[in-house]
């Protein structure tokens, strides 16, 4: 469903982000992109959404559906961003306008990008925050960004990114920001929100453990090149490059994740 | 509410405390009353110790401090003592002029700073390099200078507005008033449409507006209510301060302008040595500076939820 071929990005005259990047995710399909800061994980994920720092020249193609993403403009981009495909951010806090109730976060994405009525945005609204495990809807909706927790305000940017039912998630370090007993939580949500509407992901992260328990492949990527593909089991118990070698020995001792449970030893 | 009151009693301790200051500076400043009442005539060391009695100039300091701040709490600024006039009708019959002009040039500087600089954050290219470039300009020419620009071209070369004066009834006012209130709003509006380039460019890159442009929102929409919308936050704070700061910078346009305003009369009372209209001019000053700040401040709270909660605590 999503190909990404030979996808090079740099910044200014020499500061190369990727280098020759391919990736492919078939529909349904979960694959993470496993790496350190800085390897150019995000920028892969920003380049599919046109959302790339101003300045940037970008190589290669990036396909939707046989669509090329990269040459989208205008109407086209926006209905491309709007239906088919969501993104998920690490630091809720910023995602959301500070001075805009939670309520009208949810609106703009329906009704301002889908064109959904807005008598039915706002009834979808609180459906869609009790679908991520919100009970105090009506609070949270009057709330504004500052007065939630970053757990809660991340279930609201999950609201939203559900809300057009897109056929492709991009999930960028999305519990990073949060403490650890949240992050549990706001996983399974994704987890089961992804499985509900049978999307496909492609989940940028740090933490090797947490894109094998919830990733069917995973990519690792070094220095803006992706140095192995392979299934979680691969990966774990014949990892091929060095890199993914020293990623491996260098997790926690004895801490696996599991998707429903969290951290356990 | 506890907010408003806490920041109205904090801003009468701010005058009390300036006030104090105020008349210990004209205290402490060369020259003195009676020196100016009897014009530099020789009199009798009797006549001025006459004077002084009467102006109760030999009562000790604080004394003389209360006595004046009492006054001025029941509304009475004393009397000039150039020409006997009470003070408080001298500024009342001044204080329209300098409002007017404060307030249009108050108006020029939201509309032409803001305005321009939201256009030159928003557009870039050519626009974007003019703006900048009559910035520079506005930055760097001083208000008298600017005054005597407009007027040259404006008033004598091509006869539009008049020279001088301050006109009657509201019409012809603000037609004596335009080239003024422009000169005053120049520099400030200068700075102003830099602060809103400056804050519009950051906002066009925050996170909040890369997402909604990811979520599909349109750019038009996301400039309205994301850029233009929270760059705003910053801007008004500086808009505040510049207009309150535009009270002081009244004075040399009234005088360039010669127009009947506060300014005029507090550079002639100076000149005078007289000690009342001077405090009275400053008190006002101090209490328009602090009220300006306070509105700015209420604004700032009714744009930004941010700030309530904090207040509320």
């Amino acid at each position: 469903m999503l190909t990404i071929d030979n996808l090079s990005l740099t910044i200014g005259p020499d500061l190369q982000i990727l280098r020759e990047v391919s990736l492919a995710v078939a529909a349904g399909e979960a694959v993470g992109l496993v790496g350190e800061s800085g390897s150019g994980k995000s920028m892969t994920l920003r380049s599919i959404l046109h959302i790339e720092p101003e300045g940037s020249r970008v190589t290669g193609t990036i396909t939707f559906d046989g669509v090329d993403v990269r040459g989208l403009t205008g109407e086209a981009l926006r209905q491309m961003r709007a239906n088919d495909v969501s993104m998920i951010a690490q630091n809720p806090h910023a995602v959301l306008n500070p001075v805009l109730p939670v309520e009208r976060y949810l609106i703009e994405g329906m009704h301002d990008a889908q064109g959904q009525p807005t008598k039915t945005a706002k009834l979808r609204a609180g459906e869609l925050l009790e679908q991520v495990g919100i009970d105090a809807v009506d609070r949270v909706l009057r709330s504004y960004p500052h007065q939630l927790s970053g757990g809660m305000l991340q279930r609201v940017v999950i609201a939203g990114a559900i809300a057009g039912k897109p056929r492709l998630m991009l999930a960028d370090e999305p519990t990073t920001a949060l403490d650890v007993t949240t992050q549990a939580e706001v996983m399974a949500i994704l987890d089961e929100c992804r499985h509900e509407l049978g999307m496909a992901m492609l989940f940028v992260t740090h933490d090797l453990d947490l894109a094998a328990a919830v990733c069917d492949r995973i990519a690792v990527m070094k220095e803006g090149e992706i140095v192995e593909i392979g299934l979680p089991e691969q990966l774990r118990d014949n990892p091929q490059h060095p890199y993914t070698r020293a990623l491996m020995e260098s997790r926690p001792a004895g801490l696996t994740w599991t998707p429903e449970g969290g951290p356990t030893s | 509410m506890t907010f408003i009151l806490r920041r109205l009693a904090a801003l009468i301790g701010v005058l009390i405390a300036s006030s104090f200051l105020v008349f210990a500076a004209m205290y402490a400043a060369p020259g003195s009353p009676e020196n100016f009442l009897v014009q530099g005539r020789t009199v009798s060391p009797e006549v001025l110790e006459a004077i002084r009695a009467q102006y109760s100039l030999d009562d000790p300091f604080l004394v003389r401090f209360w006595n004046w701040l009492t006054n001025v709490l029941h509304g009475d600024f004393g009397r000039s003592l150039a020409n006997q006039q009470d003070v408080g009708d001298l500024l009342a019959a001044r204080l329209p002029t300098t409002l007017m002009l404060v307030t249009m040039a108050a108006l020029i500087i939201i509309v032409l700073g803001v305005g321009f600089g939201i256009l030159a954050g928003t557009r870039g290219g050519v626009v974007d390099k003019i703006i900048l470039l009559g910035s520079n300009l506005g930055f760097a020419v001083p208000t008298f200078f600017a005054a005597l620009i407009l007027m040259s071209i404006f008033s004598v070369g091509l006869g539009w507005f008049p020279v001088f004066g301050s006109g009657d009834g509201f019409i012809d006012r603000v037609w004596h008033l335009t080239l003024p209130a422009l000169a005053l709003a120049l520099p400030s509006s200068a700075v102003v449409a830099r602060i809103t380039r400056t804050s519009i460019r950051e906002e066009r890159d925050s996170e909040h507006s890369v997402m909604a442009r990811a979520r599909g929102v349109a750019e038009r929409l996301v400039m309205r209510r994301h850029v233009i919308r929270n760059s705003m936050l910053p801007v008004s704070t500086i808009v505040g301060v510049h207009i309150a700061g535009l009270i002081a910078g009244s004075f040399v346009v009234e005088y360039a302008f010669t127009l009947d305003g506060i300014g005029t009369l507090l550079v002639h009372a100076v000149q005078r040595k007289d000690f009342a209209v001077v405090q009275a001019i400053a008190i006002v000053l101090v209490a328009a500076f602090g009220i300006i700040n306070l509105l700015v401040d209420l604004f700032y709270a009714s744009i930004d939820p941010r700030v309530k909660v904090e207040t509320n605590r």
